[in-house]
């Protein structure tokens, strides 16, 4: 711990907690065992705040704010469960699956898909915003890897992967709003991609069906995200 | 029901099974309950089901489950006229709950999806069919988005444990949690 960064108390959840000064809410939340749901976080990246699952409630203000990208501060009183929190987390969930055609049955992530995940642990066994239906595209044309739109719920964790551990920023996003889509390069085919190191981190750590390996059939693509906190850790000692 | 009324039930519950726009996986699931089956049949009189041979969906029904999506101009007057003639109207499985597998062809359009299946891919009398068939629906849709429905068992197909439980949960008078027996695409 660096001496010059100052130590803050704050309230979670009635608890008086620690934490540095230039930690977010979900640092100190997970080092204190307070579990807030995520789905575009990924521990070894930067915050994004894409998803809006980890909104918490924060005395003194009526906005809900997310606790991936937002700083503790010296007596801040922080809710991180409440039933209009959770109310929230499920319209997300359910926004996420109604945007997009997420066929759990037939996906090659099935069960192994955090979206998936979510919609369990939420208790979400419905869907009562009606369906999209978009009709988008498919890439197979990389030799080892696969990219579904279909399945992307835009959590971006492949752009910040690629640019941030990879070095090589082969995705990106284009489009706004509803939209909105990853790309590869100037949105082109992954196969043609000149920047693309074929080094498959982006497929490891994407949470659902979206970036998969070739040759895996319904239910068997398993991720691994394992690896990135020690990677990251690894280039910060380096360094 | 109470375990003491439930040894000897003075009516059965009427219990109702329909298959819409589905593969009829979730009633082979239904029928892998095996022996379970028969400990619930003392509790239950299979009125209308796929499985058994009445032609018109009875009046007063106590529970219903739905297999499928909606998917073709019949669908719709049938789960009305079901709902109507339900109390507990149950979505069984993703295709009734999600839409599933069927709502796949809602991005193209039916008519890519005939041209695909009597045309493309036809080596004889290429024809779109038509005589003695409902007409596809240009969307499918999962149950909910035309009838209201009480209960969600999703599962492509739910666990028969998972029909199991919630039936018991049910005969016993209580809501099922179904989420901690099922998901989607369980």
């Amino acid at each position: 711990m660096s001496t010059a960064t100052p130590v803050v108390t704050l309230k979670i959840d009635g608890k008086d907690l620690s934490g540095r000064a230039d930690e977010t809410i979900l640092d100190v939340c997970s080092e204190n065992k307070i579990h807030i749901p995520t789905l575009c976080f990924l521990e070894g990246l930067s915050g994004w705040g894409a998803c809006r699952l980890c909104l918490v409630e924060v005395k003194g203000t009526s906005k809900l704010l997310p606790a991936c990208v937002t700083r503790v501060a010296e007596g801040l009183e922080v809710t991180t469960n409440s039933d209009r929190l959770q109310k929230y987390r499920r319209m997300v969930v359910q926004m996420l699956f109604s945007e997009r055609n997420h066929v759990c049955s037939v996906c090659v992530s099935n069960g192994h898909c955090e979206l998936q995940d979510l919609a369990k642990t939420l208790e979400i066994t419905h869907i009562d915003i009606p369906y999209r239906y978009p009709k988008l595209p498919f890439d197979a044309s990389h030799d080892l890897f696969r990219l579904d739109h279909n399945r992307c719920v835009l959590c971006t964790r492949c752009v910040r992967v690629c640019d941030e551990i990879e070095g090589a920023h082969t995705w990106d996003v284009m489009g706004r709003g509803i939209e909105s889509r990853v790309i590869i390069d100037l949105n082109q085919p992954w196969g043609d991609s000149q920047t693309c190191t074929g080094c498959g981190k982006c497929v490891r750590i994407c949470p659902t069906g979206a970036l998969t390996r070739k040759g895996t059939g319904v239910a068997e693509m398993e991720k691994d995200d394992g690896f990135l906190p020690y990677l990251t850790k690894m280039r910060e000692n380096q360094s | 029901m109470s375990t003491q009324q439930a040894e000897k039930p003075a009516t059965k519950v009427r219990l109702a099974t329909v298959w819409l726009d589905g593969c009829s996986g979730c009633h082979m699931s239904f029928l892998d309950m095996d022996q379970r089956l028969l400990d619930l049949a003392p509790f239950i009189e299979l009125v209308y089901s796929p499985l058994v041979d009445r032609k018109e969906f009875p009046e007063s029904v106590d529970v219903t489950l739905v297999e499928g999506s909606v998917s073709t101009d019949e669908d719709i007057p049938k789960i009305r006229k079901i709902r109507k003639r339900t109390k507990i109207l149950i979505a069984l499985g993703d295709c009734a709950v999600t839409g599933n597998v069927p709502t796949m062809r809602n991005p193209f359009g039916t008519e890519a999806v005939f041209d695909r299946a009597y045309n493309e891919n036809a080596q004889l009398q290429r024809q779109k069919p038509t005589l003695h068939l409902p007409t596809l629906l240009e969307r499918v849709r999962p149950v909910h988005e035309v009838v209201k429905v009480d209960l969600f068992v999703p599962g492509c197909p739910p666990p028969a444990d998972a029909i199991h439980y919630v039936i018991s949960e049910l005969l016993a008078g209580r809501t099922p949690n179904v989420g901690s027996v099922t998901r989607f695409g369980r």
